[in-house]
């Protein structure tokens, strides 16, 4: 084998977490109020572009969670004569087709788009004196002449030809969409190709006749675009600029995903089974469970989230510390430390949600199909389980994904104080933390705050838009009231 | 009312030895002192005599519970338990790393944390509420649409983006006041200036969707159909029953926040360079000055149970419907 497959801890959970979110799919599709639900989202305009986009980053993320170490010493010693040897980095699918990024690091700042690197250094001139100037770069432009006097038409060329490519691959999208469409429906392609625009009505009434195509294509297209020219300028350029040792910040920014994505999503993972079980077991049984679960959860949330946070960051980096004999390469420890964070930060966030379910439950457990199912001899679980349960999914379902943005904004606080995810792993935080040391800088290293903040703010509207989608389908206040 | 005041004081009791048992197992049981020292004193190189002296400066090297060597009532007074967490409840905080009294530093930082804290919130909640009354005197319309849209745009957005955001083009290019820094009395002013503002933008997202939701869900009733049935003006409605009856839930969220003023704002306050308790606490994480977090955690919890009580307090003097006893 030319590579050892490595499964890092928080890789398992996400994948587990994906093969979840299928298996609660493929249970949702037989569940009549659920389904309902997800067809209103999927009318949702806002909602279903946001979903779009946030289906991109997710595809970024988990092509991230694919780890492996790579051989090193050839293919030739694979008949068994020696062990093989193995590299101590670990890397990822998006590291290797992100190869060209990762790559060509550059000796530090240099703006997007530069030729030249951001600092004065010695430069070796032709007849062989030196002298400071701005050297140029490595990589960044390195097909163009000295001067680099035509570098703004290659910019514009290579523009065009990623507008093209956008273009042509969005076409085909549309294309296969409106062909899929047609043949499900029986109906002739431009009518299809008017329905996914709205502008004509499907004469049935089922839930895929309204599904907002229109706005899946229109992101769609926004991405695309984002992404071949993203694609078109880093082939010879630093679209985004390099950091101070010289690293590609666009590649940063797309590695940073995955960190965002696990701390979002294990989080979640961690605090569920904590509010649900604890939640539903105040409200259903009361009595002392009530009075322990609501000490419990006042205790912890009396005490500011930050410092719980930081307290329990601050021990559980002694432990990893003092015992360094744990970890076999580099990655595996800050990987701990991520999954470490994620469940510190599940422990104390359950405490809202709890809250919330005790509430309902205490609510629901009075109501006569309640009574009825305890007069017919049920047992606690399984009025639990088939009464209760199904009738607080959509707080659940609620509060999870408006928690997601959430999370992935707290990330970037909490590694600004230094009590966040591992200085070796890539994320907003992270980088958001080592650029700010250079907004003193006069003129300042502007580009890395920008990548940071502008993938941050796309990952979280998108998150948000979605979850107001999802609260408007799912929230009976709300669904009721408009 | 005060003998209620007294029994809720009674269970804040339990909560506050729940919190301090749990920041005692977090910093104590998880890791032993050595463990601590060692990470103070450097990982590597590091003689078992550091070792003792730095745990025999701190006090951390008694048993944690139970002294089986002392005698009679010092078996229980002679531990680390009782020497680090008791002792809190009469506020008797210790030193930190640096041989400074943390009561002292407390005191004295209190003063810059709440000149911030105190007029972002009153200002934010002078605007949010103003701002989510408009977005629903206009409901549905397209000032509605484009509110709430800018609303989710803002709540997207890093606070970090803020305070970096508004220091590079306020401080920096327009050079209005300086980027960061404190000083005492009126010259604070010049230094308040921005924080102050960027704190308020900063919260306009969420608050205002909040508000917004409140004041909708209030909307909805039964008596706000009555009061536009006899023909008040829509302004009336809102201005006269909504926002009074909303009243509830709105001090439910803001009232608990008011005693959290003094813990001031980690990270505006470390951006700005203003030596309030958010940058005590920051520096304290940064240098890894287990006391000072406890203490903090310990405060922290405090004002909060205060906050509630502050929030009950507030129910009578808005609902003459509600009597606490």
């Amino acid at each position: 084998m030319n590579f050892l497959p490595v499964l890092l801890w928080t890789d398992l959970l996400i994948w587990l977490l994906v093969l979840l979110l299928v298996v609660a799919a493929i249970a949702a599709r037989r569940n009549e109020p659920l389904r309902r639900g997800w067809a209103h989202v999927g009318r949702n305009r806002g909602g279903m572009a946001a979903a779009t986009v946030l289906a991109v980053f997710f595809v970024v993320g988990l092509s991230d969670s694919v780890h492996f170490r790579s051989r090193i010493d050839g293919a030739n010693g694979a008949n068994g004569a020696m062990p093989a040897n193995y590299a101590v980095e670990v890397r990822s699918l998006l590291d290797l087709s992100l190869g060209h990024l990762r790559n060509r690091p550059e000796k530090s700042y240099s703006e997007p788009l530069a030729l030249r690197l951001y600092n004065k250094d010695l430069v070796q001139l032709p007849d062989g004196r030196q002298t400071r100037d701005y050297p140029r770069l490595r990589y960044g432009g390195s097909h163009l002449d000295e001067q680099g006097t035509e570098r703004g038409a290659d910019v514009a060329a290579t523009l065009a030809r990623a507008l093209a490519a956008a273009l042509l691959v969005w076409s085909a999208c549309a294309a296969l969409l409106t062909l899929g469409l047609s043949r499900r429906q029986g109906e002739r392609l431009a009518a299809s190709w008017r329905r996914i625009w709205g502008w004509e009505c499907a004469a049935g009434e089922s839930g895929e006749s309204n599904f907002a195509w229109s706005a899946v294509l229109a992101a769609l297209g926004g991405v695309l675009l984002v992404a071949a020219i993203l694609i078109a300028l880093s082939a010879n350029y630093h679209a985004f600029g390099t950091d101070k040792v010289g690293q590609d910040v666009l590649y940063l920014a797309l590695k940073s995903v995955r960190t965002a994505l696990i701390i979002g999503l294990l989080t979640t993972l961690v605090l569920l089974p904590l509010a649900v079980t604890l939640g539903i077991m105040a409200g259903y049984f009361r009595s002392w469970v009530d009075d322990l679960v609501q000490y419990l959860y006042t205790t912890i949330s009396s005490i500011p989230g930050v410092l719980l946070i930081a307290a329990a960051v601050l021990m559980m980096q002694v432990v990893i510390d003092s015992h360094p004999q744990w970890f076999a390469t580099s990655a595996e420890r800050a990987d701990v430390r991520l999954l470490s964070l994620c469940l510190i930060l599940g422990m104390t966030s359950w405490t809202s949600l709890c809250r919330l379910l005790r509430g309902e439950t205490l609510k629901l457990s009075q109501l006569e199909f309640i009574l009825a199912a305890h007069a017919f001899g049920l047992s606690h679980r399984r009025i639990i389980v088939r009464h209760i349960l199904p009738n607080l999914m959509h707080i659940v379902l609620i509060s999870l994904v408006m928690d997601f943005s959430q999370l992935v904004l707290a990330e970037a606080v909490l590694s600004y104080v230094g009590i966040g995810v591992d200085p070796s792993t890539i994320s907003f935080g992270t980088m958001i933390n080592s650029a700010r040391m250079e907004l003193a800088r006069e003129p300042m290293v502007w580009w890395s705050l920008a990548a940071a903040f502008s993938f941050m703010f796309a990952l979280v509207l998108s998150a948000n838009l979605l979850a107001d989608a999802v609260r408007d389908a799912f929230d009976p206040q709300i669904a009721g009231s408009s | 009312m005060l003998a209620y005041l007294i029994r809720r004081l009674a269970y804040a009791i339990p909560i506050l030895i729940g919190v301090n048992l749990l920041t005692f197992a977090l910093f104590f049981v998880v890791n032993t002192p050595d463990d601590m020292a060692r990470m103070q004193l450097g990982i590597k190189r590091v003689t078992p005599e550091a070792i003792a002296h730095w745990k025999a400066e701190r006090g951390y090297d008694k048993p944690l519970f139970w002294n089986a060597a002392a005698e009679g009532g010092k078996r229980l007074s002679e531990t680390i338990f009782f020497a680090k967490s008791v002792r809190m409840f009469v506020f008797d905080f210790g030193r930190a790393e640096d041989g400074r009294d943390i009561a002292e530093e407390i005191k004295s930082r209190m003063g810059p944390s709440l000149a911030i804290a105190a007029p972002v919130f009153l200002l934010e909640l002078a605007v949010t509420i103003s701002f989510a009354l408009l977005l629903v005197l206009f409901r549905a319309t397209r000032l509605d649409f484009w509110g709430v849209v800018l609303c989710v745009a803002l709540m997207s957005i890093s606070g970090m983006f803020y305070i970096i955001g508004g220091q590079f083009l306020i401080s920096k290019i327009w050079r209005l006041v300086p980027i960061s820094g404190y000083q005492e009395g009126v010259d604070a002013l010049r230094f308040l200036v921005l924080p102050v503002f960027i704190g308020v933008i900063a919260g306009i997202g969420t608050n205002t969707r909040w508000y917004r939701t409140i004041f909708i869900e209030e909307g909805g009733r039964d008596y706000v159909r009555t009061a536009r049935a006899k023909g008040l003006s829509e302004a009336a409605v809102l201005f006269v029953h909504v926002l009074r009856n909303a009243m509830i839930p709105i001090l439910t969220g803001v009232v608990v926040v008011i005693p959290m003023l003094f813990m001031g704002s980690l990270l505006t306050e470390s951006f700005f360079g203003i030596p309030g308790l958010g940058s005590y606490t920051i520096e304290a994480i940064s240098a890894q000055d287990f006391s000072v977090v406890r203490v903090m955690v310990f405060i922290g919890s405090l004002l909060y149970i205060a906050g509630l009580m502050l929030t009950d307090i507030s129910y009578v003097l808005v609902d003459p419907r509600i009597r606490l006893d």
